[in-house]
């Protein structure tokens, strides 16, 4: 018998019944909840008169709607009437039913993608779910993890468990290491790029390889969030020592001994070495370089010294028709070099790029430099109140306030612009954040993907340009 | 949920690939805490000109009289045709909500995200997967003068061109059942609370740091 795939064995610990139509019903042990996706759930639970079927397999926290300034009035401080209602719905949902919350003025609320695995509430080998697709996140922990919607928050509040039909298994292999300055940012969108935004559609992803193991937990977060960009639900790293030290000594973490008999099982978690995958594609690591998205699907993405596309080069059937509508959109005409668009904002943040080292990489950049003066505002929102309290001890708030940057409170922010911070019409934005769709940082902004380090260099240059020209060369310099 | 039964309904043609959730209802509509009330904000910055927010009434908006949902020969259509990858991007079901409240009750494409498929059935919506030349040969008769009308069975997994001709659909056997018997999914699930339980003390004895946890 064949060997299994990480994401085989994962399944297999959380089969409770297999049905004879092929679905099955899967245990799932961490749900994470927050105020956009779960108050229709929480509703349904009423109207039906049921309890959520284990209490202590949840745990909540806000952060779309959440204002990234002034936050010490909590709630009342949220402007917006509906919003305050949202995040008030969360909390009082949390109180009825007896769920752990990290509510706004709690110093451990934040993003819950940066939550979960930071406070040791996602750890490996487990099946994790939230109303959220970036769920995916939870995979670098060599976990289950993907994003459900709201019928399926109260399927899983009510009953512990998801009906699934099993995915396929889709490896990533990368060869040789990322160049310095090149990131799992970098990485995840160049992987999208060759597969196409539904390249993954139908399988798991588990990303592997020389690059994928020498990047820290955070970088895994990066590339296996970005997963569902790529069409697939869940994406994951298999557990080695990485993943050991970054889940050792967190808050909800096992300890002692118990730890120790967690980690032999852990250990487990990886693919076999005669594991059959059913699609396998191969990347160069070490031939990347910083990439930026040029459209509005994060597939559309070229290296910084390439070119937005010539409509010529388009090769799939009604490619040609989405790059032209795209390039309307983004304002952008075919050939031009990316290094040419000028950016007029910039988000350093969101569930894909707003942990601590995250920070320190653009911080290392802007050191001793200054914000453009073309460049409207630059924010910098981290992904958690530990993140942010990690990064002003280090005094990493120092160097973006001096050079021009806003240093904000915790929340999903202008990935998405619920909360006030938005793109104005026509304007660009070189963002950390994981979609570049019309309208998404708002209603006809324009976003362009990146890295931390290449947000941060835009910023100083005030259009896209290679970091790595700027790192080790006048201020700044390699921290 | 309403039980899905055969029906006749008008298609409406949406050509083009990726349309992401996004689209099909913008976040500032995410905000509401009920299930309903997404109708009118379908595809809201495709349909509309001017930028929308929850405070506003259809009545107060500016239509965008290129947009296809606007045309007068789609008006009441309740079969939405449309391209590769249609629902991709976030998990929000609210899309769905929205879709459904406006009044479709089917989507075909030649492929789905996943999410978006699987919320679908959660609320009466049935998503269908055709071969691209289907989809092909659908929108040339859909964008046509006269329009197309397509018969839906979901129980013979059957679609009938006006002609009288045709189209075989593959479903989850699962999905269909519950789709024609109007079943919520959670009593389903419940049935098999017993072998919930049981694999939950298994679980437990395997893995104790699982447990007792976040409290």
């Amino acid at each position: 018998m064949a060997g299994r795939t990480l994401y085989d064995k994962l399944w297999d610990a959380h089969l409770v019944k297999q049905r004879d139509d092929g679905t099955a019903l899967i245990y799932i042990d961490r749900h994470l909840l927050h105020e956009v996706t779960s108050p229709q759930a929480f509703e349904g639970l009423r109207l039906a008169g049921r309890q959520p079927w284990r209490v202590d397999a949840n745990i909540a926290t806000p952060d779309h709607n959440v204002p990234t300034q002034k936050r010490a009035e909590g709630i009342a401080g949220i402007m917006d009437p509906i919003s305050r209602i949202q995040v008030q719905t969360l909390d009082d949902n949390c109180e009825a039913f007896g769920i752990l919350e990290f509510p706004i003025l709690d110093a451990r609320q934040g993003i819950v993608h940066v939550v979960g695995p930071e406070q040791g509430a996602t750890l490996p080998g487990m099946t994790v779910v939230c109303g959220d697709s970036h769920t995916s996140t939870h995979g670098a922990l060599a976990a289950l993890a993907h994003g459900i919607g709201t019928s399926e928050v109260e399927h899983v509040l009510a009953t512990q468990c998801l009906i699934q039909r099993k995915a396929k298994n889709m490896r990533i292999m990368t060869r040789g290491r990322l160049p310095e300055g090149v990131t799992a940012k970098d990485l995840a969108l160049a992987i999208i790029g060759r597969i196409g935004t539904a390249g993954g559609t139908g399988y798991t992803l588990e990303f592997a390889g020389e690059a994928v193991q020498a990047l820290s937990l955070e970088g895994r977060m990066t590339l296996c969030n970005m997963s569902i960009e790529a069409g697939a639900r869940a994406g994951m790293v298999a557990f080695d020592d990485t993943t050991a030290d970054y889940v050792r000594g967190r808050p909800y973490a096992p300890r002692g001994e118990m730890f120790e008999r967690a980690e032999a099982q852990w250990r487990g978690l990886v693919s076999d070495a005669d594991a059959i995958f059913d699609a396998e594609v191969v990347i160069d690591a070490s031939a990347l370089e910083p990439q930026v998205s040029w459209g509005t699907s994060p597939e559309m993405v070229a290296g910084i010294s390439g070119r937005v596309p010539e409509l010529s080069a388009a090769t799939r059937p009604g490619q040609r028709e989405g790059w032209e509508a795209a390039l309307r959109y983004m304002g952008l005409e075919p050939g031009m070099a990316i290094k040419d668009i000028g950016v007029d904002r910039i988000f350093i943040g969101s569930c894909t790029n707003s942990r601590i080292e995250d920070l320190r990489a653009a911080a290392a950049v802007v050191r001793g430099r200054r914000v453009a003066s073309s460049v409207l505002q630059a924010m910098v929102v981290p992904g958690s109140g530990p993140v942010k309290r990690q990064a002003e001890e280090e005094g990493l708030h120092e160097i973006f306030l001096a050079a021009g940057f806003e240093w904000r409170d915790p929340g999903c922010s202008m990935c998405l612009a619920m909360n006030a911070d938005r793109l104005g019409p026509g304007e660009h934005c070189a963002s950390t954040s994981n979609r570049n769709f019309e309208g998404r940082q708002g209603h006809g902004g324009r976003t362009h993907l990146v890295s931390p380090a290449m947000a941060a260099a835009a910023a100083v240059a005030g259009h896209f340009t290679d970091v790595r020209e700027m790192v080790g060369s006048g201020p700044g310099g390699a921290a | 949920m309403k039980a899905f039964e055969r029906f006749v309904g008008r298609v409406a043609p949406l050509n083009r690939a990726n349309v992401d959730t996004d689209q099909i209802i913008p976040k500032q509509f995410l905000k509401s805490i009920r299930r309903t009330g997404f109708g009118d904000n379908l595809f809201d910055g495709w349909r509309y000109l001017d930028e929308g927010d929850p405070s506003k009434t259809p009545n107060e908006r500016r239509i965008n009289p290129d947009f296809v949902l606007n045309s007068p020969r789609y008006q009441g259509a309740s079969i939405l045709l449309a391209q590769d990858n249609f629902g991709c991007g976030s998990s929000r079901e609210h899309a769905v909500w929205a879709l459904e409240e406006y009044g479709f009750r089917v989507v075909l494409a030649p492929s789905f995200a996943d999410i978006f498929f699987s919320n679908c059935f959660k609320n009466g919506v049935l998503p269908i997967v055709l071969d691209k030349d289907i989809v092909e040969e659908m929108f040339r008769f859909a964008e046509s003068e006269k329009g197309l009308e397509l018969t839906v069975d979901l129980a013979a997994q059957r679609l009938t061109l006006p002609s009288g001709e045709q189209v075989a659909f593959e479903v989850d056997g699962f999905r269909k059942h519950c789709l024609l018997e109007g079943l919520d999914d959670i009593g389903v699930t419940l049935k098999d609370a017993g072998a919930i339980s049981d694999f939950e003390i298994h679980h437990r004895a395997r893995s104790p740091w699982l447990f007792d946890t976040m409290r």
